[in-house]
Protein backbone atom coordinates (compact mmCIF):
# COMPACT_ATOMS: atom_id res chain seq x y z
CA UNK A 1 0.00 0.00 0.00
CA UNK A 2 1.23 3.76 -0.58
CA UNK A 3 0.79 6.46 1.96
CA UNK A 4 -2.46 7.22 1.45
CA UNK A 5 -4.29 3.82 1.69
CA UNK A 6 -1.93 2.94 5.02
CA UNK A 7 -3.52 5.66 6.36
CA UNK A 8 -7.22 5.02 5.59
CA UNK A 9 -6.85 1.51 6.11
CA UNK A 10 -5.46 2.30 9.50
CA UNK A 11 -8.42 5.27 10.01
CA UNK A 12 -10.79 2.14 8.64
CA UNK A 13 -9.79 -0.61 10.87
CA UNK A 14 -8.98 -2.61 8.41
CA UNK A 15 -5.52 -4.49 7.26
CA UNK A 16 -5.75 -2.93 3.65
CA UNK A 17 -7.54 -1.07 1.14
CA UNK A 18 -7.84 -0.39 -2.30
CA UNK A 19 -8.46 2.20 -4.45
CA UNK A 20 -12.40 2.49 -5.07
CA UNK A 21 -13.02 0.80 -1.62
CA UNK A 22 -15.89 2.18 0.08
CA UNK A 23 -14.54 2.82 3.99
CA UNK A 24 -15.97 4.82 6.99
CA UNK A 25 -12.49 6.42 8.29
CA UNK A 26 -12.39 6.81 11.86
CA UNK A 27 -10.85 11.40 12.45
CA UNK A 28 -8.15 12.33 14.30
CA UNK A 29 -8.45 15.62 13.70
CA UNK A 30 -11.09 17.89 12.91
CA UNK A 31 -10.91 21.56 12.22
CA UNK A 32 -13.81 24.43 10.77
CA UNK A 33 -13.25 28.23 10.64
CA UNK A 34 -15.19 31.31 10.74
CA UNK A 35 -16.75 30.40 7.41
CA UNK A 36 -17.48 26.34 7.74
CA UNK A 37 -18.09 26.55 11.09
CA UNK A 38 -21.38 28.93 11.31
CA UNK A 39 -22.36 26.48 8.28
CA UNK A 40 -21.94 23.39 10.53
CA UNK A 41 -23.91 24.98 13.33
CA UNK A 42 -26.15 25.17 10.67
CA UNK A 43 -26.38 21.73 10.30
CA UNK A 44 -26.75 21.23 14.07
CA UNK A 45 -29.85 23.34 14.49
CA UNK A 46 -31.50 21.61 11.32
CA UNK A 47 -30.85 18.08 13.22
CA UNK A 48 -32.00 18.77 16.46
CA UNK A 49 -35.28 20.49 14.52
CA UNK A 50 -35.37 16.52 13.23
CA UNK A 51 -34.42 15.22 16.58
CA UNK A 52 -31.16 13.52 16.06
CA UNK A 53 -29.24 14.71 19.35
CA UNK A 54 -26.61 17.12 19.01
CA UNK A 55 -25.99 17.53 22.60
CA UNK A 56 -22.81 16.30 22.67
CA UNK A 57 -19.35 16.48 20.09
CA UNK A 58 -17.45 13.10 20.14
CA UNK A 59 -14.52 14.15 21.10
CA UNK A 60 -13.84 18.07 21.69
CA UNK A 61 -10.06 17.51 22.49
CA UNK A 62 -10.17 16.54 18.38
CA UNK A 63 -11.48 19.43 17.28
CA UNK A 64 -9.97 23.08 16.55
CA UNK A 65 -11.28 26.01 15.04
CA UNK A 66 -9.56 28.86 13.45
CA UNK A 67 -11.08 32.58 12.52
CA UNK A 68 -9.54 33.69 9.28
CA UNK A 69 -11.69 34.21 6.52
CA UNK A 70 -14.02 37.46 7.69
CA UNK A 71 -11.32 38.76 10.84
CA UNK A 72 -10.92 41.30 11.89
CA UNK A 73 -14.51 41.31 11.68
CA UNK A 74 -15.43 42.86 8.49
CA UNK A 75 -18.69 44.13 9.25
CA UNK A 76 -21.86 43.06 11.52
CA UNK A 77 -22.54 39.55 10.10
CA UNK A 78 -18.99 38.46 9.90
CA UNK A 79 -18.48 39.68 13.91
CA UNK A 80 -22.12 37.89 14.47
CA UNK A 81 -20.56 34.54 12.99
CA UNK A 82 -17.48 34.78 15.79
CA UNK A 83 -19.56 34.96 18.43
CA UNK A 84 -21.52 32.46 17.42
CA UNK A 85 -18.34 30.25 16.73
CA UNK A 86 -16.74 31.59 20.60
CA UNK A 87 -20.23 30.50 21.77
CA UNK A 88 -20.14 26.80 20.26
CA UNK A 89 -16.59 26.36 21.28
CA UNK A 90 -17.70 27.22 25.32
CA UNK A 91 -20.82 25.11 24.73
CA UNK A 92 -19.31 22.20 23.68
CA UNK A 93 -15.85 22.36 25.47
CA UNK A 94 -13.26 22.99 22.49
CA UNK A 95 -10.00 24.32 23.98
CA UNK A 96 -8.16 25.06 20.77
CA UNK A 97 -10.29 27.94 19.22
CA UNK A 98 -7.12 30.37 17.87
CA UNK A 99 -9.07 33.69 18.87
CA UNK A 100 -8.04 36.85 16.76
CA UNK A 101 -6.83 39.20 19.07
CA UNK A 102 -5.49 36.67 22.01
CA UNK A 103 -2.04 35.79 20.53
CA UNK A 104 -1.67 33.05 18.08
CA UNK A 105 -4.33 33.00 15.60
CA UNK A 106 -4.23 32.90 11.40
CA UNK A 107 -5.12 31.11 8.40
CA UNK A 108 -6.83 27.68 9.83
CA UNK A 109 -4.13 25.61 7.18
CA UNK A 110 -1.04 27.88 8.72
CA UNK A 111 -2.05 27.48 12.03
CA UNK A 112 -2.31 23.38 11.41
CA UNK A 113 1.49 23.57 10.61
CA UNK A 114 2.96 26.34 12.72
CA UNK A 115 0.92 24.88 15.89
CA UNK A 116 1.77 21.42 15.10
CA UNK A 117 -2.20 20.53 15.58
CA UNK A 118 -1.65 18.04 12.99
CA UNK A 119 0.68 15.22 13.32
CA UNK A 120 2.12 12.23 10.28
CA UNK A 121 -0.08 9.71 9.91
CA UNK A 122 -3.20 11.24 11.10
CA UNK A 123 -6.82 11.70 8.95
CA UNK A 124 -7.35 15.11 9.33
CA UNK A 125 -10.14 16.39 7.58
CA UNK A 126 -10.93 20.17 7.66
CA UNK A 127 -14.12 22.44 6.76
CA UNK A 128 -12.52 24.16 3.67
CA UNK A 129 -11.23 22.61 0.19
CA UNK A 130 -7.63 23.69 1.40
CA UNK A 131 -7.14 21.40 3.87
CA UNK A 132 -4.99 19.36 1.21
CA UNK A 133 -2.02 22.00 2.59
CA UNK A 134 -1.20 19.71 5.72
CA UNK A 135 -0.74 16.35 3.58
CA UNK A 136 2.64 17.88 3.56
CA UNK A 137 3.33 16.67 6.95
CA UNK A 138 2.66 13.13 5.73
CA UNK A 139 -0.77 13.04 6.76
CA UNK A 140 -4.52 12.63 4.66
CA UNK A 141 -5.36 15.66 4.45
CA UNK A 142 -8.81 16.55 2.85
CA UNK A 143 -11.62 19.19 2.78
CA UNK A 144 -15.10 18.85 2.89
CA UNK A 145 -18.18 20.65 3.29
CA UNK A 146 -20.23 21.73 6.30
CA UNK A 147 -22.99 18.72 6.66
CA UNK A 148 -20.02 16.49 6.67
CA UNK A 149 -17.63 18.48 9.36
CA UNK A 150 -20.89 18.49 11.49
CA UNK A 151 -21.16 14.55 11.00
CA UNK A 152 -17.76 13.91 12.01
CA UNK A 153 -17.98 16.08 14.90
CA UNK A 154 -20.68 13.83 16.12
CA UNK A 155 -19.86 10.45 14.97
CA UNK A 156 -16.15 10.75 14.80
CA UNK A 157 -15.80 9.08 11.31
CA UNK A 158 -16.32 9.80 7.78
CA UNK A 159 -17.37 8.23 4.70
CA UNK A 160 -14.43 8.05 1.58
CA UNK A 161 -14.08 6.41 -1.39
CA UNK A 162 -10.14 5.14 -1.27
CA UNK A 163 -8.61 7.09 -4.35
CA UNK A 164 -6.03 6.48 -6.50
CA UNK A 165 -2.42 7.93 -6.18
CA UNK A 166 -0.49 10.09 -8.86
CA UNK A 167 2.79 9.98 -8.06
CA UNK A 168 4.60 12.90 -9.05
CA UNK A 169 8.84 12.40 -9.14
CA UNK A 170 10.36 15.55 -8.63
CA UNK A 171 13.93 15.47 -10.13
CA UNK A 172 16.50 18.06 -8.35
CA UNK A 173 16.90 21.24 -6.90
CA UNK A 174 15.17 24.72 -7.71
CA UNK A 175 17.15 27.11 -9.25
CA UNK A 176 17.67 29.94 -6.80
CA UNK A 177 14.75 31.93 -8.24
CA UNK A 178 12.21 29.66 -8.81
CA UNK A 179 9.63 28.63 -5.37
CA UNK A 180 7.28 25.88 -5.05
CA UNK A 181 4.78 27.81 -6.57
CA UNK A 182 6.50 28.15 -10.30
CA UNK A 183 6.57 24.27 -9.55
CA UNK A 184 2.94 23.40 -8.45
CA UNK A 185 1.53 26.36 -10.83
CA UNK A 186 3.63 24.48 -13.73
CA UNK A 187 1.80 20.98 -12.89
CA UNK A 188 -1.58 22.25 -12.98
CA UNK A 189 -0.51 23.64 -15.89
CA UNK A 190 0.24 20.35 -17.74
CA UNK A 191 -2.68 18.12 -15.91
CA UNK A 192 -5.52 21.18 -16.17
CA UNK A 193 -7.94 21.86 -13.01
CA UNK A 194 -9.42 18.21 -13.01
CA UNK A 195 -5.98 16.40 -13.94
CA UNK A 196 -6.13 14.89 -10.54
CA UNK A 197 -9.84 14.88 -9.82
CA UNK A 198 -10.49 12.67 -6.62
CA UNK A 199 -7.19 11.23 -6.93
CA UNK A 200 -4.56 11.80 -4.33
CA UNK A 201 -1.59 13.63 -5.77
CA UNK A 202 1.50 12.44 -3.79
CA UNK A 203 5.03 14.03 -4.30
CA UNK A 204 8.37 12.44 -4.30
CA UNK A 205 11.98 12.52 -5.17
CA UNK A 206 15.14 14.74 -5.05
CA UNK A 207 13.04 17.59 -5.52
CA UNK A 208 10.94 16.99 -2.82
CA UNK A 209 13.76 16.00 -0.83
CA UNK A 210 15.75 19.09 -1.33
CA UNK A 211 12.72 21.54 -0.47
CA UNK A 212 11.82 22.71 2.86
CA UNK A 213 8.63 21.46 5.05
CA UNK A 214 7.37 25.01 3.88
CA UNK A 215 7.85 24.70 0.04
CA UNK A 216 6.13 21.47 0.25
CA UNK A 217 3.18 22.57 1.91
CA UNK A 218 2.25 25.18 -1.41
CA UNK A 219 2.70 21.93 -3.26
CA UNK A 220 0.42 20.39 -1.46
CA UNK A 221 -1.78 23.29 -0.88
CA UNK A 222 -2.68 23.59 -4.69
CA UNK A 223 -3.66 20.20 -5.34
CA UNK A 224 -6.80 21.19 -4.81
CA UNK A 225 -6.71 23.69 -7.69
CA UNK A 226 -6.63 20.28 -9.64
CA UNK A 227 -8.87 18.71 -8.02
CA UNK A 228 -7.47 16.22 -5.77
CA UNK A 229 -8.73 14.50 -2.90
CA UNK A 230 -5.47 14.95 -1.16
CA UNK A 231 -2.09 16.02 -1.74
CA UNK A 232 0.76 14.25 0.32
CA UNK A 233 4.19 13.99 0.45
CA UNK A 234 6.07 10.95 3.09
CA UNK A 235 7.55 12.41 5.62
CA UNK A 236 11.21 12.45 6.93
CA UNK A 237 13.61 14.23 9.32
CA UNK A 238 13.02 17.96 7.99
CA UNK A 239 9.24 17.14 9.30
CA UNK A 240 10.15 15.55 12.15
CA UNK A 241 12.34 18.56 12.80
CA UNK A 242 9.57 20.93 11.94
CA UNK A 243 6.56 19.68 13.98
CA UNK A 244 9.69 19.06 16.97
CA UNK A 245 10.51 22.79 17.08
CA UNK A 246 6.99 23.07 17.68
CA UNK A 247 6.05 20.96 20.57
CA UNK A 248 5.25 17.85 18.88
CA UNK A 249 6.25 14.47 20.34
CA UNK A 250 5.45 11.02 19.21
CA UNK A 251 5.29 11.11 15.67
CA UNK A 252 4.43 7.97 14.00
CA UNK A 253 5.62 7.82 10.29
CA UNK A 254 3.85 6.19 8.55
CA UNK A 255 5.41 5.92 4.46
CA UNK A 256 4.09 3.56 1.66
CA UNK A 257 5.38 -0.11 1.26
CA UNK A 258 8.50 -0.73 -1.10
CA UNK A 259 6.18 -2.32 -3.54
CA UNK A 260 3.34 0.80 -2.97
CA UNK A 261 0.95 0.91 -6.17
CA UNK A 262 1.01 4.23 -8.30
CA UNK A 263 -2.34 4.79 -11.02
CA UNK A 264 0.26 6.79 -12.59
CA UNK A 265 3.62 8.39 -12.21
CA UNK A 266 4.75 11.60 -13.48
CA UNK A 267 7.85 13.13 -13.99
CA UNK A 268 9.26 17.08 -13.73
CA UNK A 269 12.81 18.11 -14.00
CA UNK A 270 12.16 20.89 -11.26
CA UNK A 271 15.94 21.94 -11.47
CA UNK A 272 14.93 23.32 -15.05
CA UNK A 273 12.05 24.60 -13.48
CA UNK A 274 11.07 28.45 -14.82
CA UNK A 275 9.42 31.44 -13.37
CA UNK A 276 5.79 30.44 -13.55
CA UNK A 277 2.44 32.00 -13.41
CA UNK A 278 -1.21 31.58 -14.41
CA UNK A 279 -3.23 34.12 -15.80
CA UNK A 280 -6.69 35.37 -15.31
CA UNK A 281 -9.19 33.28 -14.91
CA UNK A 282 -7.90 29.72 -13.83
CA UNK A 283 -5.14 28.27 -12.44
CA UNK A 284 -4.42 25.96 -15.19
CA UNK A 285 -3.99 28.91 -17.76
CA UNK A 286 -0.01 28.74 -17.14
CA UNK A 287 2.92 30.31 -18.58
CA UNK A 288 6.41 31.26 -18.16
CA UNK A 289 6.92 35.03 -16.39
CA UNK A 290 9.18 35.73 -19.75
CA UNK A 291 6.50 35.04 -22.01
CA UNK A 292 3.76 36.97 -19.85
CA UNK A 293 1.60 39.23 -21.11
CA UNK A 294 2.65 42.93 -20.99
CA UNK A 295 -0.29 44.09 -18.37
CA UNK A 296 -0.37 47.20 -16.28
CA UNK A 297 -0.53 46.12 -12.83
CA UNK A 298 -2.75 47.60 -10.31
CA UNK A 299 -1.94 45.62 -6.90
CA UNK A 300 0.07 43.05 -5.63
CA UNK A 301 -1.12 41.25 -2.82
CA UNK A 302 1.42 38.68 -1.33
CA UNK A 303 -1.22 36.93 1.52
CA UNK A 304 -3.00 33.06 2.05
CA UNK A 305 -2.22 30.25 2.93
CA UNK A 306 -0.56 29.36 -0.07
CA UNK A 307 1.89 32.69 -0.07
CA UNK A 308 2.44 34.31 3.08
CA UNK A 309 4.03 31.32 5.39
CA UNK A 310 7.51 32.87 6.78
CA UNK A 311 9.42 31.65 3.89
CA UNK A 312 7.21 33.41 1.23
CA UNK A 313 7.79 36.74 3.43
CA UNK A 314 11.12 36.30 3.31
CA UNK A 315 11.73 35.57 -0.44
CA UNK A 316 8.99 38.54 -0.84
CA UNK A 317 11.84 40.99 1.48
CA UNK A 318 14.91 39.59 -0.83
CA UNK A 319 13.22 41.34 -3.63
CA UNK A 320 11.79 44.51 -1.52
CA UNK A 321 14.89 44.99 0.05
CA UNK A 322 16.50 48.61 -0.95
CA UNK A 323 14.02 49.07 -3.78
CA UNK A 324 10.28 51.00 -3.98
CA UNK A 325 7.19 49.23 -5.10
CA UNK A 326 5.44 51.21 -7.76
CA UNK A 327 1.54 49.58 -7.31
CA UNK A 328 -0.52 49.31 -4.31
CA UNK A 329 1.48 46.32 -2.62
CA UNK A 330 -0.47 44.74 0.30
CA UNK A 331 1.28 41.87 2.50
CA UNK A 332 -0.32 39.76 5.08
CA UNK A 333 1.58 36.67 6.80
CA UNK A 334 -0.58 34.21 6.89
CA UNK A 335 -0.21 33.74 10.80
CA UNK A 336 0.72 36.10 13.98
CA UNK A 337 3.68 33.72 15.02
CA UNK A 338 4.89 34.04 11.23
CA UNK A 339 4.47 38.20 11.66
CA UNK A 340 6.55 37.90 14.87
CA UNK A 341 9.07 36.29 13.22
CA UNK A 342 8.76 38.65 10.21
CA UNK A 343 9.42 41.69 13.36
CA UNK A 344 11.93 39.96 14.77
CA UNK A 345 13.86 39.44 11.57
CA UNK A 346 13.33 42.52 10.33
CA UNK A 347 11.38 41.90 7.23
CA UNK A 348 7.90 43.73 8.44
CA UNK A 349 10.46 47.05 8.45
CA UNK A 350 11.81 46.15 4.50
CA UNK A 351 8.43 45.98 3.58
CA UNK A 352 7.31 48.92 4.90
CA UNK A 353 10.25 50.99 3.61
CA UNK A 354 9.22 49.92 -0.08
CA UNK A 355 6.37 51.06 0.81
CA UNK A 356 4.18 48.17 1.24
CA UNK A 357 1.21 48.27 3.47
CA UNK A 358 1.42 45.29 6.24
CA UNK A 359 -2.25 44.01 6.90
CA UNK A 360 -2.84 40.99 9.99
CA UNK A 361 -3.51 36.90 9.26
CA UNK A 362 -6.61 36.94 7.15
CA UNK A 363 -7.98 34.85 4.23
CA UNK A 364 -9.04 38.77 3.33
CA UNK A 365 -8.91 39.67 -0.23
CA UNK A 366 -7.86 36.13 -0.95
CA UNK A 367 -11.60 35.27 -1.29
CA UNK A 368 -13.03 38.15 -2.47
CA UNK A 369 -13.97 38.81 1.11
CA UNK A 370 -12.61 42.04 2.59
CA UNK A 371 -9.01 43.96 3.06
CA UNK A 372 -8.00 45.17 -0.49
CA UNK A 373 -10.99 43.29 -2.76
CA UNK A 374 -10.35 44.37 -6.54
CA UNK A 375 -12.49 46.75 -8.26
CA UNK A 376 -13.47 46.32 -11.64
CA UNK A 377 -10.81 46.29 -14.38
CA UNK A 378 -7.93 46.02 -11.76
CA UNK A 379 -5.56 43.95 -12.37
CA UNK A 380 -3.82 42.03 -9.31
CA UNK A 381 -1.18 39.96 -9.17
CA UNK A 382 -1.56 37.65 -6.30
CA UNK A 383 0.39 34.56 -4.45
CA UNK A 384 -2.78 33.15 -3.97
CA UNK A 385 -4.11 29.88 -4.72
CA UNK A 386 -7.04 30.69 -7.19
CA UNK A 387 -7.95 33.29 -9.72
CA UNK A 388 -11.70 32.35 -11.33
CA UNK A 389 -13.78 35.39 -11.94
CA UNK A 390 -15.05 37.61 -9.23
CA UNK A 391 -12.31 35.52 -7.19
CA UNK A 392 -10.44 38.70 -5.29
CA UNK A 393 -13.74 41.25 -5.88
CA UNK A 394 -15.31 42.27 -8.94
CA UNK A 395 -15.84 39.63 -11.41
CA UNK A 396 -14.25 41.93 -13.98
CA UNK A 397 -11.57 42.69 -12.13
CA UNK A 398 -8.16 39.84 -13.19
CA UNK A 399 -5.85 37.91 -10.96
CA UNK A 400 -2.51 36.82 -12.19
CA UNK A 401 -1.13 34.09 -9.70
CA UNK A 402 2.47 33.61 -9.25
CA UNK A 403 5.13 33.43 -6.59
CA UNK A 404 5.85 35.43 -3.76
CA UNK A 405 9.13 36.35 -5.74
CA UNK A 406 7.78 37.21 -9.47
CA UNK A 407 4.61 38.42 -6.97
CA UNK A 408 6.71 40.94 -5.40
CA UNK A 409 9.74 41.77 -8.54
CA UNK A 410 6.16 42.92 -10.76
CA UNK A 411 5.34 45.41 -7.52
CA UNK A 412 9.15 46.60 -8.23
CA UNK A 413 8.44 47.50 -12.04
CA UNK A 414 4.30 47.33 -12.13
CA UNK A 415 4.40 44.67 -15.06
CA UNK A 416 5.08 40.99 -14.73
CA UNK A 417 8.38 40.71 -13.73
CA UNK A 418 11.21 37.56 -13.50
CA UNK A 419 12.97 38.25 -10.20
CA UNK A 420 15.91 37.79 -12.60
CA UNK A 421 14.93 40.24 -14.62
CA UNK A 422 14.99 43.24 -11.97
CA UNK A 423 17.84 45.29 -12.11
CA UNK B 1 -38.66 13.98 -11.88
CA UNK B 2 -39.10 16.33 -14.23
CA UNK B 3 -38.23 19.50 -15.03
CA UNK B 4 -36.63 22.43 -17.77
CA UNK B 5 -33.29 22.59 -18.01
CA UNK B 6 -31.11 26.28 -17.38
CA UNK B 7 -27.75 25.13 -20.13
CA UNK B 8 -24.25 26.50 -19.35
CA UNK B 9 -22.14 25.16 -22.02
CA UNK B 10 -18.70 25.37 -20.22
CA UNK B 11 -16.26 23.70 -18.35
CA UNK B 12 -15.37 24.52 -14.83
CA UNK B 13 -17.72 26.54 -13.37
CA UNK B 14 -16.45 27.09 -10.14
CA UNK B 15 -18.20 27.31 -6.61
CA UNK B 16 -16.72 31.17 -6.61
CA UNK B 17 -19.55 32.52 -9.65
CA UNK B 18 -22.42 30.16 -8.05
CA UNK B 19 -21.93 32.14 -5.04
CA UNK B 20 -19.30 34.44 -4.72
CA UNK B 21 -16.98 34.40 -1.52
CA UNK B 22 -18.39 37.98 -0.09
CA UNK B 23 -21.57 36.20 0.59
CA UNK B 24 -19.94 33.23 2.37
CA UNK B 25 -20.46 34.68 5.83
CA UNK B 26 -24.59 34.23 5.09
CA UNK B 27 -25.81 30.95 6.63
CA UNK B 28 -29.52 32.11 5.77
CA UNK B 29 -30.81 29.61 3.07
CA UNK B 30 -32.96 31.78 1.75
CA UNK B 31 -30.96 34.63 1.03
CA UNK B 32 -27.73 32.90 -0.73
CA UNK B 33 -30.75 31.68 -3.41
CA UNK B 34 -30.80 35.21 -4.39
CA UNK B 35 -27.13 35.23 -4.98
CA UNK B 36 -26.87 31.67 -7.07
CA UNK B 37 -24.57 31.61 -9.96
CA UNK B 38 -23.98 35.92 -9.43
CA UNK B 39 -20.57 35.43 -10.75
CA UNK B 40 -21.62 34.55 -14.44
CA UNK B 41 -25.40 34.81 -14.46
CA UNK B 42 -26.90 37.73 -12.97
CA UNK B 43 -30.27 36.74 -14.93
CA UNK B 44 -30.15 33.29 -13.09
CA UNK B 45 -32.35 34.59 -10.33
CA UNK B 46 -35.64 35.96 -11.62
CA UNK B 47 -35.49 33.21 -14.06
CA UNK B 48 -35.18 29.90 -12.35
CA UNK B 49 -37.85 27.82 -11.55
CA UNK B 50 -38.54 25.52 -8.86
CA UNK B 51 -37.76 21.90 -10.19
CA UNK B 52 -35.70 23.31 -13.06
CA UNK B 53 -32.00 22.03 -13.67
CA UNK B 54 -29.03 22.82 -14.65
CA UNK B 55 -26.74 21.15 -17.42
CA UNK B 56 -22.78 21.98 -17.57
CA UNK B 57 -19.82 20.49 -19.06
CA UNK B 58 -16.77 19.33 -17.28
CA UNK B 59 -15.57 19.64 -13.15
CA UNK B 60 -18.90 21.64 -12.69
CA UNK B 61 -18.15 22.89 -8.80
CA UNK B 62 -14.61 22.99 -9.08
CA UNK B 63 -12.57 25.08 -6.08
CA UNK B 64 -13.60 26.38 -2.66
CA UNK B 65 -15.14 23.66 -0.43
CA UNK B 66 -18.42 26.14 0.60
CA UNK B 67 -21.50 24.18 0.68
CA UNK B 68 -23.34 27.55 0.42
CA UNK B 69 -22.98 26.27 -3.32
CA UNK B 70 -25.55 23.45 -3.58
CA UNK B 71 -27.55 25.32 -0.77
CA UNK B 72 -27.85 28.45 -3.17
CA UNK B 73 -28.77 26.45 -6.03
CA UNK B 74 -31.05 23.87 -4.41
CA UNK B 75 -32.83 26.87 -2.43
CA UNK B 76 -33.14 28.55 -5.83
CA UNK B 77 -35.45 25.37 -7.13
CA UNK B 78 -32.94 23.51 -8.59
CA UNK B 79 -33.14 19.95 -8.27
CA UNK B 80 -30.62 18.46 -9.95
CA UNK B 81 -27.49 19.48 -11.70
CA UNK B 82 -26.36 17.29 -15.01
CA UNK B 83 -22.83 18.05 -16.08
CA UNK B 84 -20.20 15.78 -17.78
CA UNK B 85 -18.39 15.84 -14.65
CA UNK B 86 -18.24 16.72 -10.98
CA UNK B 87 -15.23 18.15 -8.57
CA UNK B 88 -15.31 16.26 -5.55
CA UNK B 89 -16.06 18.65 -2.91
CA UNK B 90 -19.83 19.89 -4.47
CA UNK B 91 -20.45 16.53 -5.39
CA UNK B 92 -20.04 15.07 -1.96
CA UNK B 93 -21.84 18.24 -0.43
CA UNK B 94 -24.91 17.74 -2.96
CA UNK B 95 -25.58 14.20 -1.86
CA UNK B 96 -24.53 14.26 1.86
CA UNK B 97 -26.46 17.19 2.54
CA UNK B 98 -29.44 16.14 0.41
CA UNK B 99 -29.63 19.29 -1.31
CA UNK B 100 -29.76 18.32 -4.80
CA UNK B 101 -28.89 15.15 -7.11
CA UNK B 102 -25.21 15.24 -9.04
CA UNK B 103 -26.27 13.70 -12.78
CA UNK B 104 -22.89 12.68 -14.74
CA UNK B 105 -23.61 12.51 -18.04
CA UNK B 106 -22.33 11.82 -21.36
CA UNK B 107 -21.73 13.47 -24.54
CA UNK B 108 -24.76 12.66 -26.24
CA UNK B 109 -26.83 14.21 -23.65
CA UNK B 110 -24.99 16.79 -23.11
CA UNK B 111 -24.84 18.23 -26.98
CA UNK B 112 -28.58 16.66 -27.13
CA UNK B 113 -29.95 19.01 -24.43
CA UNK B 114 -30.66 22.45 -25.03
CA UNK B 115 -31.85 25.46 -22.96
CA UNK B 116 -35.45 25.52 -21.91
CA UNK B 117 -35.91 21.27 -23.03
CA UNK B 118 -38.08 19.42 -20.74
CA UNK B 119 -36.20 16.50 -19.42
CA UNK B 120 -37.22 13.39 -16.94
CA UNK B 121 -34.58 11.98 -15.44
CA UNK B 122 -35.23 8.30 -13.68
CA UNK B 123 -32.68 7.59 -11.21
CA UNK B 124 -34.26 3.95 -11.21
CA UNK B 125 -33.30 3.41 -14.60
CA UNK B 126 -30.19 5.66 -15.43
CA UNK B 127 -32.59 7.31 -17.82
CA UNK B 128 -33.24 10.99 -19.11
CA UNK B 129 -35.81 11.63 -21.34
CA UNK B 130 -35.87 14.92 -23.43
CA UNK B 131 -39.25 15.20 -23.46
CA UNK B 132 -38.94 18.34 -26.11
CA UNK B 133 -36.70 16.73 -28.66
CA UNK B 134 -38.39 12.72 -28.19
CA UNK B 135 -34.64 11.81 -27.30
CA UNK B 136 -33.35 9.47 -24.57
CA UNK B 137 -29.80 9.23 -22.99
CA UNK B 138 -28.21 7.32 -20.26
CA UNK B 139 -27.05 8.68 -16.86
CA UNK B 140 -24.00 7.32 -15.28
CA UNK B 141 -25.20 4.92 -12.35
CA UNK B 142 -24.84 6.31 -8.93
CA UNK B 143 -21.68 4.12 -6.83
CA UNK B 144 -23.48 2.32 -4.22
CA UNK B 145 -22.95 4.12 -1.35
CA UNK B 146 -23.84 7.35 -2.66
CA UNK B 147 -27.19 5.24 -3.97
CA UNK B 148 -28.14 4.45 -0.46
CA UNK B 149 -27.29 8.07 1.07
CA UNK B 150 -29.21 9.57 -1.50
CA UNK B 151 -32.41 7.17 -0.91
CA UNK B 152 -32.21 7.55 2.74
CA UNK B 153 -31.95 11.35 2.40
CA UNK B 154 -28.71 12.53 3.27
CA UNK B 155 -25.69 11.52 5.51
CA UNK B 156 -27.53 11.73 8.56
CA UNK B 157 -30.58 9.47 7.95
CA UNK B 158 -28.35 6.75 6.43
CA UNK B 159 -27.32 4.21 8.55
CA UNK B 160 -24.10 2.33 7.70
CA UNK B 161 -23.89 0.02 10.28
CA UNK B 162 -27.51 -1.89 9.03
CA UNK B 163 -25.57 -2.79 5.51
Amino acid sequence: MNITEKILARGAGKSSVSPDDVVFAKVDKVMMHDVSGPGVIKVFDKLKKQGISVDKLWDPTKVWVAEDHFVPSAEKVSAENIVKLSKFTKQYGIEKHFKYGMGQYGICHTISHEEAMVMPGDVYVGGDSHTNTTGALGAFACGLGHTDIAYVLLNGQIWFKVPETYYFKLNGKLPEHVMAKDLILKIIGEIGNDGGSYQTMQFGGSGIDEMSVESRLTMCNMTTEAGAKNGIVEPDQKVVDYLTQRGATNMNLVKGDDDAEYSKIFEFESSEMEPTIAKPFSPENTCVVREAPSVELDKCYIGSCTGAKYEDLEAAARIFKGRKVKIRTEILPAAISIYQRAMENGLLKIFLDAGATVGPPTCGACCGAHMGVLAKDEICISTTNRNFPGRMGHIESQTYLASPLVAAASAVTGKITDPRDLK
Amino acid sequence: MKGNIIKYARDNIDTDVIIPGTYLKIHDYAELATHAMEGLDPDFHSKVKEGDFILSGKNFGCGSSREHAPIALSHSGIKAVLALSFARIFYRNSVDGAFLLPIEIGQDAYDGISEGDEISIDVSTNEIKNITKNQTYKMKPFSELIGKIIAAGGLFKYKPDQD
